[in-house]
Protein backbone atom coordinates (compact mmCIF):
# COMPACT_ATOMS: atom_id res chain seq x y z
CA UNK A 1 0.00 0.00 0.00
CA UNK A 2 2.75 2.43 1.01
CA UNK A 3 4.63 1.55 -2.17
CA UNK A 4 1.60 2.31 -4.26
CA UNK A 5 1.14 5.66 -2.58
CA UNK A 6 4.78 6.50 -3.15
CA UNK A 7 4.44 5.56 -6.77
CA UNK A 8 1.36 7.77 -7.11
CA UNK A 9 3.10 10.73 -5.50
CA UNK A 10 6.04 10.22 -7.82
CA UNK A 11 3.76 10.15 -10.86
CA UNK A 12 1.87 13.22 -9.65
CA UNK A 13 5.01 15.24 -10.34
CA UNK A 14 4.58 14.61 -14.06
CA UNK A 15 2.31 17.15 -15.72
CA UNK A 16 0.95 14.57 -18.17
CA UNK A 17 -0.54 12.60 -15.29
CA UNK A 18 -2.25 15.64 -13.87
CA UNK A 19 -3.50 16.66 -17.30
CA UNK A 20 -4.87 13.21 -18.00
CA UNK A 21 -6.69 13.14 -14.70
CA UNK A 22 -8.21 16.59 -15.16
CA UNK A 23 -9.32 15.97 -18.73
CA UNK A 24 -10.58 12.47 -18.03
CA UNK A 25 -12.68 13.65 -15.11
CA UNK A 26 -14.12 16.63 -16.99
CA UNK A 27 -14.99 14.65 -20.11
CA UNK A 28 -16.57 11.98 -17.92
CA UNK A 29 -18.67 14.59 -16.16
CA UNK A 30 -19.98 16.13 -19.40
CA UNK A 31 -20.64 12.77 -20.99
CA UNK A 32 -22.57 11.52 -17.95
CA UNK A 33 -24.77 14.63 -17.80
CA UNK A 34 -25.69 14.32 -21.46
CA UNK A 35 -25.80 10.53 -21.15
CA UNK A 36 -28.93 10.46 -18.97
CA UNK A 37 -30.93 12.32 -21.60
CA UNK A 38 -29.40 10.50 -24.54
CA UNK A 39 -30.04 7.06 -23.06
CA UNK A 40 -33.64 7.99 -22.24
CA UNK A 41 -34.17 9.41 -25.70
CA UNK A 42 -32.97 6.07 -27.08
CA UNK A 43 -29.74 7.55 -28.37
CA UNK A 44 -27.31 5.40 -26.41
CA UNK A 45 -25.15 4.86 -29.42
CA UNK A 46 -24.87 8.47 -30.46
CA UNK A 47 -21.37 8.64 -28.99
CA UNK A 48 -20.30 5.83 -31.23
CA UNK A 49 -22.22 7.08 -34.25
CA UNK A 50 -21.04 10.67 -34.09
CA UNK A 51 -17.44 9.76 -33.47
CA UNK A 52 -17.53 7.58 -36.58
CA UNK A 53 -18.95 10.52 -38.48
CA UNK A 54 -16.14 12.66 -37.10
CA UNK A 55 -13.69 10.00 -38.20
CA UNK A 56 -15.08 10.08 -41.74
CA UNK A 57 -14.84 13.86 -41.80
CA UNK A 58 -11.29 13.68 -40.49
CA UNK A 59 -10.32 11.29 -43.28
CA UNK A 60 -11.77 13.61 -45.91
CA UNK A 61 -10.07 16.61 -44.30
CA UNK A 62 -6.70 14.90 -44.31
CA UNK A 63 -7.08 13.91 -47.96
CA UNK A 64 -8.07 17.46 -48.88
CA UNK A 65 -4.91 18.53 -47.08
CA UNK A 66 -6.70 21.12 -45.00
CA UNK A 67 -4.44 23.09 -42.69
CA UNK A 68 -6.79 22.51 -39.77
CA UNK A 69 -9.34 19.73 -39.83
CA UNK A 70 -11.26 21.00 -36.80
CA UNK A 71 -13.78 23.30 -38.54
CA UNK A 72 -14.78 20.62 -41.07
CA UNK A 73 -14.97 17.84 -38.50
CA UNK A 74 -16.93 19.93 -36.02
CA UNK A 75 -19.25 21.23 -38.72
CA UNK A 76 -20.08 17.82 -40.17
CA UNK A 77 -20.57 16.26 -36.74
CA UNK A 78 -22.82 19.05 -35.50
CA UNK A 79 -24.91 18.77 -38.68
CA UNK A 80 -25.33 15.03 -38.19
CA UNK A 81 -26.23 15.47 -34.53
CA UNK A 82 -28.81 18.10 -35.40
CA UNK A 83 -30.28 15.84 -38.04
CA UNK A 84 -30.43 12.81 -35.75
CA UNK A 85 -31.69 14.47 -32.58
CA UNK A 86 -33.75 17.09 -34.33
CA UNK A 87 -35.63 14.67 -36.56
CA UNK A 88 -37.41 13.75 -33.35
CA UNK A 89 -40.44 11.58 -32.94
CA UNK A 90 -42.11 12.27 -36.24
CA UNK A 91 -39.39 11.11 -38.60
CA UNK A 92 -39.99 8.18 -40.92
CA UNK A 93 -36.68 6.47 -40.12
CA UNK A 94 -36.35 5.61 -36.45
CA UNK A 95 -33.53 7.25 -34.53
CA UNK A 96 -31.43 4.18 -33.90
CA UNK A 97 -31.63 2.98 -37.49
CA UNK A 98 -30.72 6.42 -38.84
CA UNK A 99 -27.79 6.54 -36.48
CA UNK A 100 -26.56 3.11 -37.47
CA UNK A 101 -26.72 4.18 -41.11
CA UNK A 102 -24.69 7.32 -40.44
CA UNK A 103 -22.23 5.52 -38.25
CA UNK A 104 -21.45 2.61 -40.53
CA UNK A 105 -21.64 4.76 -43.66
CA UNK A 106 -19.22 7.39 -42.39
CA UNK A 107 -16.80 4.76 -41.11
CA UNK A 108 -16.75 2.94 -44.46
CA UNK A 109 -16.43 6.07 -46.57
CA UNK A 110 -13.73 7.46 -44.29
CA UNK A 111 -11.71 4.28 -44.46
CA UNK A 112 -12.18 4.04 -48.23
CA UNK A 113 -11.08 7.64 -48.76
CA UNK A 114 -8.04 7.10 -46.55
CA UNK A 115 -7.20 3.90 -48.39
CA UNK A 116 -7.46 5.47 -51.84
CA UNK A 117 -5.65 8.71 -51.18
CA UNK A 118 -3.68 8.24 -48.01
CA UNK A 119 -0.10 9.42 -47.78
CA UNK A 120 0.59 7.68 -44.51
CA UNK A 121 2.33 4.32 -44.55
CA UNK A 122 0.78 3.03 -41.31
CA UNK A 123 -2.87 3.12 -42.33
CA UNK A 124 -4.15 0.45 -39.97
CA UNK A 125 -2.34 2.15 -37.09
CA UNK A 126 -3.91 5.52 -37.92
CA UNK A 127 -7.39 4.05 -38.03
CA UNK A 128 -6.87 2.17 -34.81
CA UNK A 129 -5.66 5.29 -33.03
CA UNK A 130 -8.70 7.27 -34.11
CA UNK A 131 -11.10 4.59 -33.02
CA UNK A 132 -9.54 3.55 -29.76
CA UNK A 133 -7.76 6.69 -28.71
CA UNK A 134 -4.71 4.58 -27.91
CA UNK A 135 -2.65 6.58 -25.44
CA UNK A 136 -3.63 10.05 -26.58
CA UNK A 137 -4.97 10.97 -23.15
CA UNK A 138 -1.41 10.69 -21.85
CA UNK A 139 -0.02 13.05 -24.47
CA UNK A 140 -2.15 16.12 -23.84
CA UNK A 141 -0.75 19.60 -24.06
CA UNK A 142 -1.56 22.47 -21.74
CA UNK A 143 -3.77 24.13 -24.35
CA UNK A 144 -5.77 20.91 -24.77
CA UNK A 145 -6.43 20.93 -21.06
CA UNK A 146 -7.54 24.56 -21.05
CA UNK A 147 -9.85 24.06 -24.00
CA UNK A 148 -11.35 21.09 -22.20
CA UNK A 149 -11.81 23.04 -18.95
CA UNK A 150 -13.59 25.89 -20.74
CA UNK A 151 -15.85 23.64 -22.80
CA UNK A 152 -16.76 21.51 -19.80
CA UNK A 153 -17.62 24.54 -17.71
CA UNK A 154 -19.84 25.70 -20.55
CA UNK A 155 -21.56 22.33 -20.85
CA UNK A 156 -22.22 22.11 -17.12
CA UNK A 157 -23.58 25.66 -17.01
CA UNK A 158 -25.86 25.05 -19.98
CA UNK A 159 -27.06 21.82 -18.44
CA UNK A 160 -27.94 23.38 -15.10
CA UNK A 161 -29.59 26.34 -16.80
CA UNK A 162 -31.74 24.19 -19.07
CA UNK A 163 -32.19 21.26 -16.66
CA UNK A 164 -35.99 21.51 -16.34
CA UNK A 165 -36.43 22.09 -20.06
CA UNK A 166 -34.29 19.07 -20.83
CA UNK A 167 -36.45 17.00 -18.50
CA UNK A 168 -39.63 18.24 -20.19
CA UNK A 169 -38.52 17.48 -23.74
CA UNK A 170 -37.01 14.14 -22.75
CA UNK A 171 -40.07 12.94 -20.87
CA UNK A 172 -42.69 13.99 -23.39
CA UNK A 173 -41.66 16.07 -26.36
CA UNK A 174 -45.16 16.46 -27.84
CA UNK A 175 -46.64 17.70 -24.60
CA UNK A 176 -43.79 20.14 -24.15
CA UNK A 177 -44.11 21.66 -27.58
CA UNK A 178 -47.93 21.68 -27.44
CA UNK A 179 -47.87 23.70 -24.24
CA UNK A 180 -45.43 26.36 -25.28
CA UNK A 181 -41.94 24.99 -24.66
CA UNK A 182 -39.77 25.50 -27.69
CA UNK A 183 -38.78 21.85 -27.98
CA UNK A 184 -37.05 22.40 -31.33
CA UNK A 185 -34.74 25.00 -29.84
CA UNK A 186 -33.75 22.82 -26.89
CA UNK A 187 -33.28 19.78 -29.11
CA UNK A 188 -30.97 21.88 -31.24
CA UNK A 189 -28.96 23.04 -28.23
CA UNK A 190 -28.77 19.46 -27.00
CA UNK A 191 -27.57 18.25 -30.40
CA UNK A 192 -24.88 20.91 -30.73
CA UNK A 193 -23.60 20.35 -27.20
CA UNK A 194 -23.56 16.59 -27.74
CA UNK A 195 -21.58 16.94 -30.95
CA UNK A 196 -19.07 19.32 -29.37
CA UNK A 197 -18.54 17.07 -26.35
CA UNK A 198 -18.12 14.02 -28.53
CA UNK A 199 -15.59 15.59 -30.89
CA UNK A 200 -13.67 16.98 -27.94
CA UNK A 201 -13.77 13.67 -26.10
CA UNK A 202 -12.83 11.73 -29.18
CA UNK A 203 -9.66 13.74 -29.69
CA UNK A 204 -8.78 13.26 -26.08
CA UNK A 205 -9.83 9.76 -25.18
CA UNK A 206 -10.92 7.97 -28.37
CA UNK A 207 -14.35 6.91 -29.52
CA UNK A 208 -14.58 3.58 -27.69
CA UNK A 209 -14.37 5.33 -24.37
CA UNK A 210 -16.82 8.09 -25.12
CA UNK A 211 -19.62 5.61 -25.79
CA UNK A 212 -18.98 3.90 -22.49
CA UNK A 213 -18.88 7.23 -20.68
CA UNK A 214 -22.27 8.15 -22.12
CA UNK A 215 -24.03 4.87 -21.38
CA UNK A 216 -22.66 3.27 -18.21
CA UNK A 217 -23.12 5.97 -15.54
CA UNK A 218 -26.72 6.61 -16.61
CA UNK A 219 -27.55 2.91 -16.66
CA UNK A 220 -25.92 2.37 -13.26
CA UNK A 221 -27.76 5.31 -11.71
CA UNK A 222 -31.08 4.08 -13.11
CA UNK A 223 -30.65 0.78 -11.26
CA UNK A 224 -30.60 2.65 -7.96
CA UNK A 225 -32.73 5.78 -8.23
CA UNK A 226 -36.15 6.60 -9.55
CA UNK A 227 -36.17 10.36 -9.81
CA UNK A 228 -34.64 12.21 -12.72
CA UNK A 229 -32.75 14.56 -10.44
CA UNK A 230 -31.18 11.78 -8.37
CA UNK A 231 -30.25 9.83 -11.50
CA UNK A 232 -28.58 12.88 -13.05
CA UNK A 233 -26.61 13.81 -9.93
CA UNK A 234 -25.57 10.27 -9.11
CA UNK A 235 -24.48 9.45 -12.65
CA UNK A 236 -22.36 12.60 -12.81
CA UNK A 237 -20.69 11.72 -9.52
CA UNK A 238 -20.23 8.08 -10.42
CA UNK A 239 -18.75 8.96 -13.78
CA UNK A 240 -16.19 11.29 -12.24
CA UNK A 241 -15.26 8.62 -9.71
CA UNK A 242 -14.90 5.91 -12.36
CA UNK A 243 -12.77 8.09 -14.61
CA UNK A 244 -10.45 9.07 -11.75
CA UNK A 245 -10.20 5.52 -10.44
CA UNK A 246 -9.62 4.13 -13.91
CA UNK A 247 -6.82 6.57 -14.67
CA UNK A 248 -5.10 5.95 -11.33
CA UNK A 249 -5.31 2.18 -11.76
CA UNK A 250 -4.04 2.35 -15.30
CA UNK A 251 -1.04 4.40 -14.21
CA UNK A 252 -0.23 2.08 -11.32
CA UNK A 253 -0.79 -1.13 -13.22
CA UNK A 254 0.39 0.08 -16.60
CA UNK A 255 -2.85 -0.91 -18.34
CA UNK A 256 -4.43 0.99 -21.27
CA UNK A 257 -6.32 4.00 -19.95
CA UNK A 258 -9.56 3.80 -21.95
CA UNK A 259 -10.05 0.09 -21.42
CA UNK A 260 -9.35 0.41 -17.71
CA UNK A 261 -11.93 3.17 -17.24
CA UNK A 262 -14.53 1.09 -19.08
CA UNK A 263 -13.72 -1.90 -16.88
CA UNK A 264 -14.24 0.18 -13.75
CA UNK A 265 -17.57 1.36 -15.23
CA UNK A 266 -18.64 -2.23 -15.81
CA UNK A 267 -17.74 -3.24 -12.25
CA UNK A 268 -19.70 -0.32 -10.76
CA UNK A 269 -22.64 -1.10 -13.03
CA UNK A 270 -22.76 -4.68 -11.78
CA UNK A 271 -22.49 -3.40 -8.20
CA UNK A 272 -25.33 -0.92 -8.70
CA UNK A 273 -27.45 -3.60 -10.30
CA UNK A 274 -26.87 -5.92 -7.34
CA UNK A 275 -27.64 -3.21 -4.80
CA UNK A 276 -30.75 -2.23 -6.77
CA UNK A 277 -32.00 -5.82 -6.78
CA UNK A 278 -31.25 -6.26 -3.11
CA UNK A 279 -33.03 -3.02 -2.26
CA UNK A 280 -36.16 -4.14 -4.07
CA UNK A 281 -36.58 -7.22 -1.94
CA UNK B 1 -64.77 35.35 -28.83
CA UNK B 2 -63.48 32.71 -31.19
CA UNK B 3 -60.42 30.88 -29.85
CA UNK B 4 -59.85 28.16 -32.44
CA UNK B 5 -60.94 28.39 -36.04
CA UNK B 6 -60.45 25.57 -38.54
CA UNK B 7 -61.04 26.32 -42.20
CA UNK B 8 -61.12 23.72 -44.95
CA UNK B 9 -58.97 21.41 -42.89
CA UNK B 10 -57.82 18.11 -44.37
CA UNK B 11 -56.22 15.74 -41.89
CA UNK B 12 -54.17 12.63 -42.27
CA UNK B 13 -50.76 11.18 -42.80
CA UNK B 14 -50.19 10.21 -46.42
CA UNK B 15 -53.80 10.00 -47.53
CA UNK B 16 -56.42 12.29 -46.05
CA UNK B 17 -58.62 10.85 -43.29
CA UNK B 18 -61.01 13.77 -43.20
CA UNK B 19 -61.50 16.58 -45.72
CA UNK B 20 -63.17 19.95 -45.69
CA UNK B 21 -63.43 20.32 -41.94
CA UNK B 22 -64.89 23.69 -40.86
CA UNK B 23 -65.60 24.55 -37.28
CA UNK B 24 -64.75 27.04 -34.62
CA UNK B 25 -64.53 26.99 -30.86
CA UNK B 26 -65.36 30.04 -28.77
CA UNK B 27 -64.21 30.89 -25.29
CA UNK B 28 -66.15 28.90 -22.70
CA UNK B 29 -67.30 26.21 -25.13
CA UNK B 30 -67.28 22.54 -24.18
CA UNK B 31 -66.68 20.62 -27.38
CA UNK B 32 -66.85 16.87 -27.47
CA UNK B 33 -65.20 15.10 -30.39
CA UNK B 34 -66.84 11.78 -31.23
CA UNK B 35 -66.12 9.15 -33.83
CA UNK B 36 -65.13 5.56 -34.27
CA UNK B 37 -61.64 4.18 -33.72
CA UNK B 38 -59.33 5.42 -36.41
CA UNK B 39 -61.62 8.21 -37.57
CA UNK B 40 -58.89 10.78 -36.95
CA UNK B 41 -59.85 12.31 -33.60
CA UNK B 42 -56.38 12.20 -32.09
CA UNK B 43 -54.93 13.34 -35.39
CA UNK B 44 -57.24 16.35 -35.32
CA UNK B 45 -56.12 17.26 -31.83
CA UNK B 46 -52.46 17.01 -32.79
CA UNK B 47 -53.11 19.15 -35.83
CA UNK B 48 -54.87 21.79 -33.73
CA UNK B 49 -51.87 21.80 -31.38
CA UNK B 50 -49.47 22.19 -34.28
CA UNK B 51 -47.72 18.89 -33.58
CA UNK B 52 -48.58 17.90 -37.11
CA UNK B 53 -49.24 20.03 -40.16
CA UNK B 54 -52.61 19.84 -41.91
CA UNK B 55 -52.70 18.47 -45.45
CA UNK B 56 -54.90 21.35 -46.54
CA UNK B 57 -56.50 24.35 -44.92
CA UNK B 58 -55.42 25.97 -41.73
CA UNK B 59 -55.95 26.21 -38.00
CA UNK B 60 -55.99 29.73 -36.65
CA UNK B 61 -55.88 30.67 -33.02
CA UNK B 62 -57.90 33.56 -31.70
CA UNK B 63 -56.15 36.70 -30.57
CA UNK B 64 -54.65 36.52 -27.14
CA UNK B 65 -54.40 32.74 -26.95
CA UNK B 66 -50.84 31.63 -26.33
CA UNK B 67 -49.48 28.10 -26.37
CA UNK B 68 -48.51 28.66 -22.72
CA UNK B 69 -52.20 28.77 -21.80
CA UNK B 70 -53.09 25.39 -23.25
CA UNK B 71 -53.23 22.13 -21.38
CA UNK B 72 -53.03 18.83 -23.22
CA UNK B 73 -53.60 15.24 -22.26
CA UNK B 74 -52.23 12.92 -24.93
CA UNK B 75 -53.96 9.61 -25.60
CA UNK B 76 -50.84 7.56 -25.01
CA UNK B 77 -47.76 9.00 -23.47
CA UNK B 78 -44.49 8.54 -25.18
CA UNK B 79 -42.91 8.22 -21.78
CA UNK B 80 -40.79 5.14 -21.84
CA UNK B 81 -41.33 2.28 -19.50
CA UNK B 82 -38.03 2.71 -17.73
CA UNK B 83 -38.02 6.49 -17.41
CA UNK B 84 -36.82 7.53 -13.96
CA UNK B 85 -39.13 10.34 -12.87
CA UNK B 86 -41.23 11.00 -9.79
CA UNK B 87 -44.88 11.97 -9.94
CA UNK B 88 -43.86 15.40 -8.69
CA UNK B 89 -41.31 15.91 -11.46
CA UNK B 90 -43.83 14.89 -14.11
CA UNK B 91 -46.57 17.14 -12.75
CA UNK B 92 -44.30 20.12 -12.37
CA UNK B 93 -43.14 19.78 -15.97
CA UNK B 94 -46.65 20.92 -16.92
CA UNK B 95 -45.63 24.41 -15.85
CA UNK B 96 -42.57 24.44 -18.08
CA UNK B 97 -44.22 26.46 -20.84
CA UNK B 98 -44.87 29.31 -18.43
CA UNK B 99 -41.23 29.48 -17.37
CA UNK B 100 -39.94 30.91 -20.61
CA UNK B 101 -36.18 31.21 -20.22
CA UNK B 102 -36.28 31.15 -16.43
CA UNK B 103 -34.28 28.08 -15.36
CA UNK B 104 -36.24 27.18 -12.22
CA UNK B 105 -39.86 26.92 -11.14
CA UNK B 106 -41.20 29.64 -8.87
CA UNK B 107 -43.49 29.35 -5.85
CA UNK B 108 -46.70 29.93 -7.80
CA UNK B 109 -45.90 27.14 -10.20
CA UNK B 110 -45.03 24.70 -7.43
CA UNK B 111 -48.24 25.60 -5.64
CA UNK B 112 -50.19 25.04 -8.84
CA UNK B 113 -48.61 21.61 -9.28
CA UNK B 114 -49.48 20.71 -5.71
CA UNK B 115 -53.09 21.83 -6.17
CA UNK B 116 -53.43 19.90 -9.42
CA UNK B 117 -52.15 16.76 -7.74
CA UNK B 118 -54.59 17.25 -4.89
CA UNK B 119 -57.42 17.73 -7.34
CA UNK B 120 -56.55 14.39 -8.91
CA UNK B 121 -56.24 12.83 -5.47
CA UNK B 122 -52.63 11.94 -6.10
CA UNK B 123 -50.91 14.22 -3.60
CA UNK B 124 -49.61 11.42 -1.41
CA UNK B 125 -48.01 9.80 -4.47
CA UNK B 126 -45.83 12.83 -5.17
CA UNK B 127 -42.55 11.12 -4.33
CA UNK B 128 -43.43 7.83 -5.97
CA UNK B 129 -41.85 6.73 -9.21
CA UNK B 130 -44.13 7.43 -12.17
CA UNK B 131 -43.30 4.18 -13.97
CA UNK B 132 -44.32 2.11 -10.95
CA UNK B 133 -47.91 3.41 -10.88
CA UNK B 134 -50.93 1.62 -12.33
CA UNK B 135 -52.30 2.74 -15.68
CA UNK B 136 -55.16 4.68 -14.11
CA UNK B 137 -52.85 6.37 -11.63
CA UNK B 138 -50.53 7.38 -14.46
CA UNK B 139 -53.52 8.83 -16.29
CA UNK B 140 -54.35 10.95 -13.24
CA UNK B 141 -50.80 12.24 -13.02
CA UNK B 142 -50.87 13.23 -16.68
CA UNK B 143 -54.18 14.99 -16.07
CA UNK B 144 -52.64 16.87 -13.17
CA UNK B 145 -49.82 17.88 -15.52
CA UNK B 146 -52.38 19.07 -18.09
CA UNK B 147 -54.12 21.11 -15.39
CA UNK B 148 -50.80 22.77 -14.54
CA UNK B 149 -50.38 23.85 -18.11
CA UNK B 150 -53.95 24.98 -18.80
CA UNK B 151 -55.20 28.42 -18.00
CA UNK B 152 -57.55 29.04 -20.93
CA UNK B 153 -57.97 25.89 -22.99
CA UNK B 154 -57.81 22.23 -22.09
CA UNK B 155 -57.52 19.55 -24.77
CA UNK B 156 -58.19 16.05 -23.50
CA UNK B 157 -57.73 12.90 -25.53
CA UNK B 158 -59.90 10.26 -23.86
CA UNK B 159 -59.40 11.52 -20.30
CA UNK B 160 -61.42 8.80 -18.60
CA UNK B 161 -59.82 5.80 -20.26
CA UNK B 162 -58.35 3.63 -17.54
CA UNK B 163 -60.22 5.32 -14.69
CA UNK B 164 -62.56 3.42 -12.38
CA UNK B 165 -66.27 4.42 -12.39
CA UNK B 166 -66.02 6.65 -9.33
CA UNK B 167 -62.92 8.40 -10.60
CA UNK B 168 -64.60 8.69 -13.98
CA UNK B 169 -67.59 10.51 -12.49
CA UNK B 170 -65.31 12.79 -10.46
CA UNK B 171 -63.36 13.52 -13.58
CA UNK B 172 -66.44 14.60 -15.54
CA UNK B 173 -67.61 16.74 -12.65
CA UNK B 174 -64.20 18.33 -12.35
CA UNK B 175 -63.96 19.08 -16.06
CA UNK B 176 -67.47 20.51 -15.91
CA UNK B 177 -66.59 22.79 -13.03
CA UNK B 178 -63.43 23.95 -14.81
CA UNK B 179 -65.66 24.82 -17.74
CA UNK B 180 -68.52 26.43 -15.84
CA UNK B 181 -66.72 28.02 -12.89
CA UNK B 182 -63.31 28.90 -14.30
CA UNK B 183 -64.56 29.55 -17.82
CA UNK B 184 -62.03 27.19 -19.31
CA UNK B 185 -62.62 26.08 -22.89
CA UNK B 186 -62.72 22.29 -23.15
CA UNK B 187 -62.03 20.09 -26.16
CA UNK B 188 -62.52 16.48 -25.24
CA UNK B 189 -62.28 13.29 -27.26
CA UNK B 190 -64.55 10.64 -25.89
CA UNK B 191 -66.34 7.41 -26.63
CA UNK B 192 -68.75 8.01 -23.79
CA UNK B 193 -71.87 9.18 -25.62
CA UNK B 194 -73.99 9.70 -22.55
CA UNK B 195 -71.48 11.92 -20.81
CA UNK B 196 -70.81 13.81 -24.03
CA UNK B 197 -74.47 14.67 -24.49
CA UNK B 198 -74.87 15.48 -20.82
CA UNK B 199 -71.93 17.83 -20.37
CA UNK B 200 -70.86 19.19 -23.75
CA UNK B 201 -72.20 22.29 -25.43
CA UNK B 202 -71.03 21.30 -28.91
CA UNK B 203 -70.33 18.06 -30.71
CA UNK B 204 -67.91 17.40 -33.52
CA UNK B 205 -68.52 14.04 -35.10
CA UNK B 206 -65.84 12.59 -37.39
CA UNK B 207 -66.84 9.85 -39.78
CA UNK B 208 -68.03 9.39 -43.34
CA UNK B 209 -70.36 12.29 -42.70
CA UNK B 210 -68.84 15.02 -40.59
CA UNK B 211 -71.06 16.88 -38.20
CA UNK B 212 -70.48 20.00 -36.17
CA UNK B 213 -73.08 21.77 -34.04
CA UNK B 214 -74.72 21.88 -30.67
CA UNK B 215 -75.81 18.75 -28.81
CA UNK B 216 -79.46 19.29 -29.66
CA UNK B 217 -78.70 19.59 -33.35
CA UNK B 218 -76.52 16.48 -33.18
CA UNK B 219 -79.17 14.10 -31.85
CA UNK B 220 -81.47 15.18 -34.70
CA UNK B 221 -78.83 15.00 -37.45
CA UNK B 222 -78.35 12.03 -39.75
CA UNK B 223 -74.86 11.00 -38.48
CA UNK B 224 -75.99 11.64 -34.93
CA UNK B 225 -78.97 9.35 -35.20
CA UNK B 226 -76.97 6.64 -36.83
CA UNK B 227 -74.25 6.92 -34.19
CA UNK B 228 -76.76 6.83 -31.36
CA UNK B 229 -78.41 3.80 -32.85
CA UNK B 230 -75.09 1.95 -33.10
CA UNK B 231 -74.37 2.82 -29.53
CA UNK B 232 -77.69 1.26 -28.55
CA UNK B 233 -79.10 4.48 -27.21
CA UNK B 234 -82.70 5.57 -27.59
CA UNK B 235 -83.01 8.38 -30.14
CA UNK B 236 -82.25 11.76 -28.73
CA UNK B 237 -84.30 11.81 -25.57
CA UNK B 238 -81.26 12.58 -23.52
CA UNK B 239 -80.50 16.09 -24.66
N1 LIG C 1 -48.12 8.18 -36.99
C1 LIG C 1 -48.99 7.71 -37.90
N2 LIG C 1 -48.60 7.45 -39.17
C2 LIG C 1 -49.47 7.02 -40.10
N3 LIG C 1 -50.76 6.80 -39.86
C3 LIG C 1 -51.23 7.01 -38.63
C4 LIG C 1 -50.37 7.50 -37.58
N4 LIG C 1 -51.11 7.65 -36.46
C5 LIG C 1 -52.36 7.27 -36.78
N5 LIG C 1 -52.45 6.90 -38.08
C6 LIG C 1 -53.64 6.47 -38.78
O1 LIG C 1 -54.56 7.54 -38.83
C7 LIG C 1 -55.86 7.08 -38.54
C8 LIG C 1 -56.49 7.91 -37.45
O2 LIG C 1 -55.76 7.78 -36.26
P1 LIG C 1 -56.20 8.52 -34.94
O3 LIG C 1 -55.20 8.18 -33.90
O4 LIG C 1 -56.40 9.96 -35.23
O5 LIG C 1 -57.60 7.83 -34.61
P2 LIG C 1 -58.59 8.11 -33.43
O6 LIG C 1 -59.84 8.66 -34.04
O7 LIG C 1 -57.95 8.90 -32.37
O8 LIG C 1 -58.91 6.64 -32.92
P3 LIG C 1 -59.08 6.07 -31.42
O9 LIG C 1 -60.52 6.19 -31.08
O10 LIG C 1 -58.71 4.64 -31.54
O11 LIG C 1 -58.19 6.84 -30.52
C9 LIG C 1 -55.76 5.59 -38.22
O12 LIG C 1 -56.26 4.88 -39.31
C10 LIG C 1 -54.31 5.35 -38.02
O13 LIG C 1 -53.97 4.10 -38.57
MG1 LIG D 1 -57.27 8.55 -30.52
Amino acid sequence: MGMMLEKLVAYWAYPFVRYALAVGVLVALCAALLGVTLVLKRFSFIGDGLSHVAFGAMAVASVLNLASDMPLVMGVTVLCAVFLLGAGENSKIKGDAAMAMFSVGALAVGYLVMNLFSVSSNLAGDVCTTLFGATSILTLSKSDVWMCVILSALVVLLYVFFYHKIFAITFDESFASATGTNAKRYNLILAVVTAVVIVMAMNLVGSLLISALVIFPAMSAMRLFHSFKAVTIFSAGLSVFCAAAGIVVSILAGTPVGATIVTVEIITFVLCWGIGLAGRR
Amino acid sequence: MIQINCQGLALGYDAALVRGLNFSVSAGDYLCILGENGSGKSTLMKTILGLQSPLEGRVSWGEGVKAQEIGYLPQQTQAQRDFPATVWEVTLSGCQGKCGLRPFYNKTEKEKARLSLRRMDMEHFADRCYRELSGGQQQRVLLARALCAASKILLLDEPVSGLDPAACRDMYEMIDSLNKKDGMTILMISHDMEAALHYASHILYLGEQVFFGTCKEFVRSVPGRRYLKQKGEPYGNDA
